[in-house]
């Protein structure tokens, strides 16, 4: 089983790196792009079936480890 | 006093933070590798900076995940002091010892060069060599020392007294032009509620003895050898 696990800043945390990119984007010629917020992507591949145990698990690791909840909000996804 | 300087791989300054320990208080720091699961006897736990993992998912989040923290959260829970440096301030708040986090600079860049903090609160055991208000030396070098916290937990920091350090001028004005990384409030280092535990993203450590073109350091390792 796998599963994705996106990482974004919340909202009212500055984004350096995104408003970077949005002015990278601008000096290309790219207009109309109102904000960019930069996240990170984590793929896990999962020995289990259980669907319900895997979500469980995965929120405990985005608790703990995968996402700063301080700066950090998380999205599970399986597939 | 007798300190344990932590060592992850990647660390890069244990050696100054251990030189500045021998220095100031007359006996070398216990050098402690991360998957110990015990700290020596020890009245500091020092937390030195550099890259630990390659700054890797977060910088600080995966040594703050080692075996040896578990020794340090019981170390701070008994009162025991806790000095993060650089990565170890970075660390010291992913274990959550201290509230908030550390960003990318605001400008994207890493600093290094040497910056001035006034010494806002000089009544704690970091701090008591120094005096109130005090405009100190340090050098910085950092990529990720933004400090951000929650408009709550930073009314409850100044509240609190518990803001030691600002980045400021050579007047002791915190402005934008002396703060380096856009940390809120230009904090540079705080304290936790009790007064045992210290994060901080300059160097005192590099700045302790003649050779390295100052000791406004040494105040700090003087601060707590008077009560440890």
């Amino acid at each position: 089983m796998k599963a994705r696990v996106t990482v974004t800043l919340k909202n009212g945390v500055l984004d350096p790196q995104g408003k970077a990119i949005q002015g990278a984007l601008k000096s290309l010629g790219f207009a109309g792009v109102d904000d960019v917020r930069q996240g990170k992507l984590i793929e896990l591949e999962l020995s289990g079936h259980d669907r319900v145990q895997a979500e469980a698990d995965l929120k405990d690791m985005c608790e703990k480890l995968l996402a700063n909840t301080v700066i950090e909000n998380y999205r599970i996804e399986l597939i | 006093m007798k300190s344990a300087v932590l060592v992850f791989p990647g660390i890069n300054r244990e050696r100054d933070l251990a030189r500045a320990f021998h220095e100031v208080s007359g006996v070398a720091p216990h050098m402690v590798w991360h998957t110990e699961t015990e700290l020596p006897d020890v009245d500091v736990v020092a937390i030195p900076g550099g890259f630990s993992y390659g700054d890797y998912l977060r910088c600080g989040a995966i040594a703050a995940r080692s075996p040896i923290i578990e020794a340090v959260r019981r170390h701070a829970d008994r009162g025991g002091y806790v000095l993060g440096i650089c990565n170890g301030f970075q660390i010291v708040t992913e274990i959550g010892l201290l509230p908030g986090a550390l960003m990318r600079n605001a400008s994207l860049k890493f600093v290094c060069k040497e910056v001035r903090l006034r010494v806002d609160n000089a009544s704690t055991a970091f701090t008591s060599a120094y005096a109130p208000g005090q405009v100190i030396r340090c050098p910085i070098a950092h990529g990720e020392g933004n400090y951000f916290a929650d408009a709550e937990t930073l009314a409850r920091l100044e509240g609190e007294g518990r803001v030691a350090f600002r980045y400021c001028d050579e007047a002791g004005e915190t402005t934008d032009a002396a703060n380096p990384n856009g940390s809120i409030h230009s904090i540079a280092g705080i304290l936790n509620e009790r007064g045992n535990v210290l994060g901080m993203m300059p160097h005192p450590e590099n700045l302790i003895e003649a050779l390295q073109g100052g000791i406004d350091g040494r105040g700090l390792f003087e601060s707590l050898a008077r009560v440890a």
